[in-house]
């Protein structure tokens, strides 16, 4: 009798949280995350052009360098006026996978929590988010360091 | 005109390549129960790894931003700074590297996000 009204009573509720969920239709959330997406890699692009016209003799890392820091403090720029949030509810992938998503995963952490103080809201927060990115990273790029020293040796 | 020609070529190629890997991170999204978090690290795995067989390089050719601007550039930079310090410095170049090619934009993007965080107050939603 109790196992019956369990039962019935998380039916219903599956029913609730379908009817609830938005449909996010797969053809057209793989449209906006396509020419967000794209369209942030051109403006990173474009950036780029802009700096080697500027500055023809900087080598292609350091144009690079420029062109991604400009790009992320336009993103972090973005979080604090509240725009990036209009871009991230329609972009999905194409909002959060380029190097913009990163900066705003981490401003909007930082921002979200400055009323527990700048150290221990803020400075600790920071991470929340990109923690994971930056610590596989740093751990297995160090991995790939040290198989290309195993395989290749020293120059 | 040529010259013209080049750029929408290029602006073509990159728009096309970096929607391609969005989109296709927008269908580990919607098919799969994986957070943002875990796609990220997924692809950055995949950008260390696809520098760490060389193929990167190949791909950044012709794609440039549209294959550096999503996180599978910073994994590869990564990648490219541990094993190019790790050649040069011996065993402990390879834990330096990633960090010292990376420094640029995670240092940007601290910086910011701490003046940011001083100057505005959390829009509410």
């Amino acid at each position: 009798m109790n196992n019956s009204f369990a039962q019935e009573r998380n039916e219903r509720y599956d029913k609730y949280v379908k009817a609830v969920t938005p449909s996010t239709s797969l053809p057209k959330s793989l449209w906006n995350s396509f020419w967000i997406g794209g369209l942030t890699c051109c403006i990173g692009q474009g950036i780029y052009d802009i700096f080697h016209a500027i500055f023809p003799s900087f080598s292609q890392d350091m144009l690079g360098n420029m062109a991604s820091m400009t790009l992320i403090t336009i993103a972090i720029l973005f979080t604090g006026f509240g725009f990036y949030d209009v871009i991230a509810r329609r972009g999905g992938a194409g909002s959060f996978l380029p190097i913009t998503g990163f900066a705003n995963a981490m401003s909007s952490a930082s921002m979200e929590f400055k009323t527990e103080g700048l150290i221990f809201g803020t400075s600790v927060k920071l991470f929340s988010v990109v923690g994971p990115v930056v610590v596989n990273g740093i751990v297995w790029s160090t991995v790939a360091g040290l198989i290309h020293l195993i395989i290749f040796g020293r120059i | 005109m040529t010259v013209f020609l080049n750029y929408l070529l290029t602006y073509a190629t990159v728009f096309g390549v970096g929607g391609l890997v969005c989109s296709a991170a927008q269908i580990l999204v919607v098919k799969t129960k994986l957070t943002p978090a875990r796609i990220l690290v997924i692809f950055l795995i995949i950008g260390i790894i696809l520098e760490g067989f060389g193929i990167y390089k190949y791909i950044f050719g012709f794609a440039k931003s549209g294959i550096s601007i999503p996180i599978i550039g910073f994994g590869a930079s990564l990648a490219r700074g541990s094993i190019e310090m790790a050649r040069q410095v011996g065993f402990l170049g390879a834990f330096a590297g990633g960090l010292v090619r990376t420094a640029y934009g995670v240092g940007a993007a601290i910086v910011a996000s701490y003046i940011v965080t001083l100057v505005f107050s959390p829009k509410s939603k």
